[in-house]
């Protein structure tokens, strides 16, 4: 058997004229955390929804733990928890009997019920309010609510639709505590547009832009996606900036203040010796040379750019 | 199924709109039924020597049902309108669609209920007549017709209000055109009975819900009314388990 949990083939949703996701195909294997990364309206949440079958697809097919979502609806999400941007809570109930309601429609066997259902709120750090009306709970504990509802039938893949938006940071850093928690015994599949949440929860990325997937990689693999590197510069007495530009091996010169410069230069061709060398030989003050680590932020910033740039080459 | 036909029940008497309604609904009819047993007390001298003289059930129990019949209508969009509108305002319907359950799943324990809402306000109602059996003999074949009548009527509210319902995000929007509607159903006999061309009389007649509930509350019971509002029911909860199903594709 293949640990291949969730397959998703050239999936593609129109909404009227306009496309939203187009062509996208991708694994889930087993206990992995799969990161979808993209601006907002680039197709995240249409993707989200399109494998929780909340949307059928235009196009292509879903296979869930072996089951087809479009042929055998019922089989297949029993297989998937999803918890969509805007947690599916009932307001009016405590979290216990929200809970329980979930568990039954999952269908989970009535002897085993109660047991899942304390799991769940033992799970989620739920245990000090399980008698509390959902709707009287602050943000962050209803989103913790809605992922308990996500993972009550123990569900092979869990789909968490920007599971932080719209919470403190403290809040934040609980709820991705219980993400990697949650990982250790399900696959997930997470939508965001934050970078440092796919850095630290993902074990893949695949950033999606204008309805097409443009990347898919390791989270190491994506780091070194940046073909450039940068160094940041500090000279007291600085030569116009077209004598830096010249030094073989920049690729561009960006000043940041008068004294200091970003250095961009391709990997292969360091010019860290010759830029030295000359600061020595013609007194420019030498007094800082730090090579800059890429932030994911920078990357996916360039992927997004470059994508449009080449766009616009295009047409 | 049953699940959620229980949810929806449980959460319903969760709101203060559910006890509004029972409390409010038994005080009026309770009115109602008060000044026909007046009027009956009145008349009741003068009626008795005639033989073969309408009783109790004919002059107190009947017509309350067909003026409870008539306040349901008003009611009825009110408790359906919340049933899909709300989920959708709330964002908790993915909640069922991704939840392994059909389309017609959720439908039908949506409607279940509701309907047993209406049951609960029908038994409350049937209370009163029946409480008449204590001084007084009762029909209870036609008290058993009425009571048919009302609860086909009522199944057939919750039906066209569900899909109303589903129709819209907006409850009040839905509350509005289900009672445009239920009235409409009610009163387009009125054209019937003008009797401006024949054909389209009969078409008319037939489709009021009204004119399918008097027979039933003159202890007629007719298989063609029973299948009218089996038909009005069945037609509304699949049209309502189409919409759902045609809002995953669009």
């Amino acid at each position: 058997m293949s640990s291949i949990l969730l397959s998703a083939k050239e999936l593609s949703r129109y909404y009227g004229q306009q496309q939203a996701v187009q062509n996208v195909s991708f694994e889930v294997k087993k206990g992995e955390v799969l990161g979808f990364l993209g601006p907002n309206g680039a197709g995240k949440s249409t993707t989200m929804k399109m494998l929780s079958g909340n949307l059928s697809p235009n196009h292509g097919e879903i296979i869930i733990n072996g089951y087809d979502l479009l042929t055998e609806p019922k089989l297949a999400k029993s297989h998937i928890g999803y918890l969509p941007e805007q947690p599916p809570l009932y307001k009016e109930l405590t979290v216990k009997e929200f809970l329980l309601f979930c568990a039954k429609i999952n269908q989970i066997h009535s002897s085993n019920i109660k047991k899942s259902v304390d799991t769940a709120i033992e799970r989620c750090g739920l245990s000090q309010v399980h008698q509390r009306l959902i709707g009287n709970l602050s943000k962050g504990y209803q989103q913790r609510v809605g992922i308990a509802q996500a993972i009550i039938h123990t569900p092979a893949v869990v789909i968490l639709d920007e599971p932080t938006s719209g919470l403190d940071p403290i809040q934040i850093r609980e709820i991705r505590h219980l993400i990697r928690d949650i990982a250790t015994e399900h696959s997930v599949i997470l939508s965001t547009h934050i970078l440092p949440e796919v850095e630290m929860l993902c074990d893949r990325v695949q950033i999606i832009n204008q309805g097409e997937l443009i990347l898919s990689d390791t989270i190491e693999g994506f780091g070194q996606h940046m073909q450039t590197s940068r160094l940041l510069l500090g000279l007291a007495t600085p030569p116009a900036i077209n004598v830096l530009q010249n030094i073989a091996g920049v690729v561009r010169v960006v000043p940041i203040s008068n004294t200091q410069f970003n250095i961009h230069y391709t990997p292969d061709n360091n010019p860290i010796n010759e830029i030295v060398g000359q600061a020595a030989k013609q007194h420019w003050q030498l007094n800082q040379l730090t090579p800059q680590q890429h932030s994911l932020e920078d990357t996916f910033m360039k992927i997004i750019r470059n994508e449009a740039h080449s766009d616009e080459q295009g047409v | 199924m049953l699940t959620l036909a229980k949810n929806e029940l449980y959460r319903l008497f969760l709101s203060p709109l559910a006890w509004i309604i029972l409390a409010l609904s038994q005080l009026i009819l309770a009115y109602l039924f008060l000044t026909h047993i007046d009027y009956f007390v009145q008349i009741q001298a003068k009626i008795s020597a005639i033989p073969g003289a309408p009783g109790v059930t004919e002059l107190i129990a009947m017509p309350l049902l067909s003026n409870a019949a008539t306040l349901l209508l008003s009611i009825a969009p009110l408790v359906t309108m919340r049933l899909i509108a709300e989920e959708r305002r709330n964002e908790s319907l993915p909640l069922l669609l991704s939840a392994p359950l059909s389309t017609y799943q959720i439908v039908f324990g949506k409607y279940l209920g509701t309907f047993g809402f209406f049951l609960i306000l029908l038994l409350m109602i049937s209370l009163m007549p029946l409480s008449l059996s204590l001084g007084s003999q009762l029909d209870f074949a036609l008290l058993a017709s009425g009571l048919l009548g009302l609860t086909l009527l009522l199944a057939s509210f919750t039906a066209i209000g569900l899909f109303l319902s589903s129709l819209t995000r907006q409850p009040t929007i839905a509350a509005m055109t289900t009672f445009a509607s239920l009235f409409l159903l009610w009163i387009i006999d009125w054209a019937g009975n003008a009797q401006i061309t024949a054909e389209s009389s009969t078409l008319f007649s037939w489709l009021s819900l009204l004119r399918h509930y008097q027979p039933l509350l003159q202890g007629e019971v007719n298989s063609s009314d029973i299948a009218y509002y089996l038909i009005v029911i069945s037609a509304f909860l699949a049209m309502t388990v189409r919409r759902l199903d045609s809002e995953r594709l669009n």
